[in-house]
């Protein structure tokens, strides 16, 4: 693999790094907010 | 020490090739039909919930269209519109797409079902499975009805939405399930009869390939008299008002006059498809349309 092409996996292991990290900090967010509409409703 | 050699296959796909697999713009109508179903359903359902039972609808539709574009890739290969995906322009290997798809599936049935109740979930996953199975891999390669039946799956996210807040299906949703159902082979065939020639490429069986431009086209006005009862059922039976029964009775009479004169128009020639294009794309609008009149229609007088 030529460095070019190193450079390249590196940048989209980051950017989809960061795309998972943002997901998953959504689904805390979300699953937070499911479970206290959860408790409220019982 | 191993050395690891990486060809260019083996490049890790971009984070937007994922998106673009869910379909995004599909999603759309399937997003708005399944929002107003949950929105027209009788009692109420907590925001956060009703936000994650859309969440779930897209993500299934999202599911659904990676799994047909993993099967599908040698096909999408072959035509223009479809040529550019991420399978087909080699950014992104088939198990990828495989496993994304799968696992998204049962995501979003999982998440509806915890979310909200596990009718809707189960409906939700009779839709991916009706939608890849029955579709995708069953009707689509050998019937030239394929997208009637296939349709059905495009039918069901009214029907979640408002199994999600209710938690039974009653007359109206299946109403609304029926409108999408039978809108579908009209909206597509019109579609099919401007890029016929992609179709018959990849050996795609559709109407206009398989029966001829002349039969699709009159098969496009059949199945808008059907949808026309479809889109008056509502009305009849007393399940919404004059809102709906307005919108309901122009915007069908609209969408008849565009039917009509797509099933006396000849024409071979995709470039002179005027009548052709302009009911694909007045369809979609319809749907809008009558889907947001339920909605109005349903808070204004329930």
């Amino acid at each position: 693999m030529t460095p070019e092409e190193q450079k390249e996996v590196r940048a989209r292991q980051r950017s989809r790094s960061i795309v998972v990290g943002l997901l998953l900090g959504a689904l805390v967010i979300l699953f937070y907010g499911i479970s206290i509409a959860k408790i409220a409703g019982h | 020490m191993t050395t690891v050699t990486i060809d260019t296959r083996t490049l890790p796909a971009h984070w937007r090739d994922f998106l673009a697999l869910t379909k995004p713009r599909v999603m759309t109508l399937v997003v708005f039909t399944g929002l107003c179903g949950l929105l027209a359903a009788p009692g109420g359902i907590h925001p956060i919930l009703g936000f994650t039972a859309i969440l779930c609808i897209a993500l299934g539709a999202g599911a659904a269209g990676a799994l047909n574009q993993w099967y599908e890739a040698e096909i999408d290969a072959q035509m223009k519109r479809t040529a550019g995906r991420p399978l087909p322009a080699g950014r992104m290997d088939r198990q990828s797409a495989l496993h994304f798809g799968v696992g998204l599936s049962f995501f979003s049935v999982i998440l509806l079902g915890l979310a909200t109740n596990w009718l809707a979930a189960a409906i939700l996953a009779v839709s991916i499975l009706f939608y890849v199975i029955v579709y995708t891999m069953w009707l689509k390669p050998r019937t030239a009805q394929n997208i009637v039946i296939g349709g059905a799956a495009g039918a069901f996210p009214p029907v979640i939405g408002w199994a999600a807040v209710t938690g039974d299906v009653s007359a109206l949703p299946v109403a609304l399930f029926a409108l999408i159902f039978f809108w579908t082979p009209p909206h597509f065939w019109a579609l099919a009869l401007f890029v016929k020639t992609d179709y018959a490429k990849a050996g795609i069986p559709m109407l206009p390939v398989v029966a001829g431009e002349v039969a699709t086209r009159r098969q496009i006005w059949l199945y808008t008299a059907i949808m026309a009862a479809a889109a008056m059922a509502p009305v009849l039976l007393r399940l919404t008002g004059p809102i709906y029964g307005t919108t309901a009775f122009l915007g069908t009479a609209l969408f008849a006059v565009f039917a009509f004169q797509v099933s006396v128009h000849r024409e071979s020639d995709p470039e002179r498809m005027k009548p052709e294009r302009r009911l694909f794309k007045y369809s979609i609008l319809y749907l809008f349309l009558l889907f947001g009149a339920v909605v109005v229609d349903r808070w204004v007088f329930a």
